[in-house]
């Protein structure tokens, strides 16, 4: 069974099986990653652009090196070095692309529904890196891959969101897929941080961090966005790593056994102690790992849809 | 497609299998530097039934990997469906082998061209020869088989189908017509 959609734009509606789709086809994905020549020729012929109009490494490495080991030809665009700097609209920056014949378009931008935007301006089939505030459904994916390779399941599991939820696209797209896969989430942060309404998305909000180890099983731990004017929601960062910062102090406290995620960068010393980041909870490098095989799934599952 | 005829049967399928583990043997002088490896789905178990003929004549015991070439074809912008892909299982050095690929069957040669490429990319063997249970012709590129279970030629709106216990719930050959 092919994905029900030529797009990824994000978890919002993707069906279960779609899911399930991509992280089996990632298992293969992996394998390739372990032999002597990472690379397999099934993309051979197709070119994608890589539209970053926000700063990235893993994202944009991930995605570069998923497309090289698949073959395909992969161009990079990164805003500073482009005529956006000129003064060229996104609309007409696309249409000049795709005017030199591309077959799909990774975006990462700053407002969300761009990725949404450029599938009503062209035929290529887009991915989204990252847009905006809204969603990020490949670093969902590859979280949920990760969580399913340590626990062998995502049905049941207790997962909880630590950080700033309300300007989280990793959340969102967490929120969406692992409640897709029948896991039970919920939500840890500052109240400042957590959306009003969050439990219409099915999630429970907890503001006790203790708590929050107690009842799960898996963390999935924010970075708090000092750019994105996080300190406006919280008095001083010393406050909130004594409410919501992770240490093995906290941990050891609360319970013995817990995976902990963060997507990166971190911010060592604040969401996590770097004794934690570095410890044997964490699987932080694993996902990084992962993630270059959940996007060779995606790109070939998208890539070879006829 | 309808069962035209039952061309083998278990006894048959295990003595093809005895001969083509003896054949192996004789045309290496021995087991040493084989390796054997299974193409997916059939091949795979096609390739442990030979382990184990193999074992009991030499008293070894060879390493098996299995290949998975669904990201080597050629037909990815062609086909309406989408192939299903799934993982190779190849956890040994095959630098310098004598690999033994072993499929169900021969037909246009295109999965054994996606096959070799496949393997390069796991290193440099020192010979890849072909193992194949039913030659059925039509061949589209210049490939053929250096082990043959049964030579059967065949028409286009034909087809051989190979059951195995393990998934199929039978050992035997079919031929298939449309």
């Amino acid at each position: 069974m092919p994905l029900s959609s030529r797009h990824l734009l994000g978890m919002q509606n993707v069906p279960k099986e779609d899911i399930q789709l991509i992280l089996d086809t990632a298992n293969t994905f992996k394998e390739i990653l372990e032999r002597p020549i990472k690379r397999v020729p099934t993309l051979q012929g197709k070119t994608i652009v890589n539209l970053f109009y926000e700063n990235s490494t893993r994202t944009k490495i991930s995605f570069e090196l998923a497309e090289k080991r698949l073959s395909a030809d992969a161009i990079n665009f990164s805003v500073s070095t482009s005529s956006v700097s000129k003064g060229e609209s996104l609309k007409d920056t696309v249409k000049n692309i795709e005017a030199m014949k591309v077959d799909m378009i990774v975006i990462r931008h700053s407002v969300a529904g761009t990725p949404l935007m450029l599938t009503k301006l062209c035929d290529s089939n887009i991915i989204n890196a990252g847009d905006g505030i809204h969603e990020h459904p490949t670093q969902a994916l590859l979280d949920l891959y990760t969580i399913r390779q340590k626990l062998g399941k995502l049905e049941n599991l207790k997962v909880c969101i630590v950080g700033d939820i309300a300007h989280s696209r990793v959340a969102l797209s967490n929120i969406y897929a692992l409640k897709t896969m029948g896991a039970k989430v919920s939500v840890c942060g500052p109240s400042t941080m957590i959306p009003k309404n969050i439990e219409e998305l099915g999630v429970d909000v907890i503001f006790n961090i203790d708590e929050a180890i107690q009842e799960n099983d898996v963390l999935n731990v924010l970075r708090i966005q000092l750019e994105r004017k996080a300190r406006e929601y919280f008095p001083s960062i010393r406050e909130y790593i004594k409410y919501f910062g992770i240490n093995s102090e906290r941990l050891e406290k609360n319970k013995k056994d817990i995976l902990i995620l963060h997507p990166g960068p971190i911010n060592r010393g604040v969401e996590l102690s770097a004794d934690v980041a570095d410890g044997p909870y964490q699987v932080i490098l694993q996902q990084v790992t992962n993630g270059v095989a959940i996007r060779m799934a995606v790109l070939y599952l998208l890539g070879t849809l006829n | 497609m309808r069962i035209k005829s039952k061309l083998v049967d278990k006894d048959g399928l295990d003595r093809i299998l005895t001969r083509i583990a003896h054949e192996i043997l004789e045309k290496n002088k021995g087991s040493n530097n084989l390796v054997l490896i299974g193409m997916r789905t059939r091949g795979e178990f096609l390739a442990k039934r030979i382990k184990e003929k193999i074992n009991l004549i030499e008293g070894t015991n060879l390493p098996l990997g299995v290949l998975d070439v669904t990201l080597y074809r050629d037909d990815f912008r062609t086909r309406i469906k989408q192939p299903q892909v799934s993982v190779s299982d190849i956890t040994f050095d095959i630098n310098d082998k004598d690999i033994i690929l072993i499929d169900d069957v021969l037909f246009t040669g295109r999965t054994v061209r996606s096959a070799l490429n496949a393997l390069m990319d796991f290193g440099r063997p020192k010979t890849i020869q072909l193992c194949i249970l039913v030659d059925r012709g039509h061949r589209e590129l210049p490939i053929r088989a250096d082990y043959v279970g049964k030579n059967i030629p065949t028409s286009q709106n034909e087809e051989i189908k190979l059951k195995v216990e393990e998934i199929d719930g039978e050992d035997a050959i079919y031929i298939l017509e449309k």
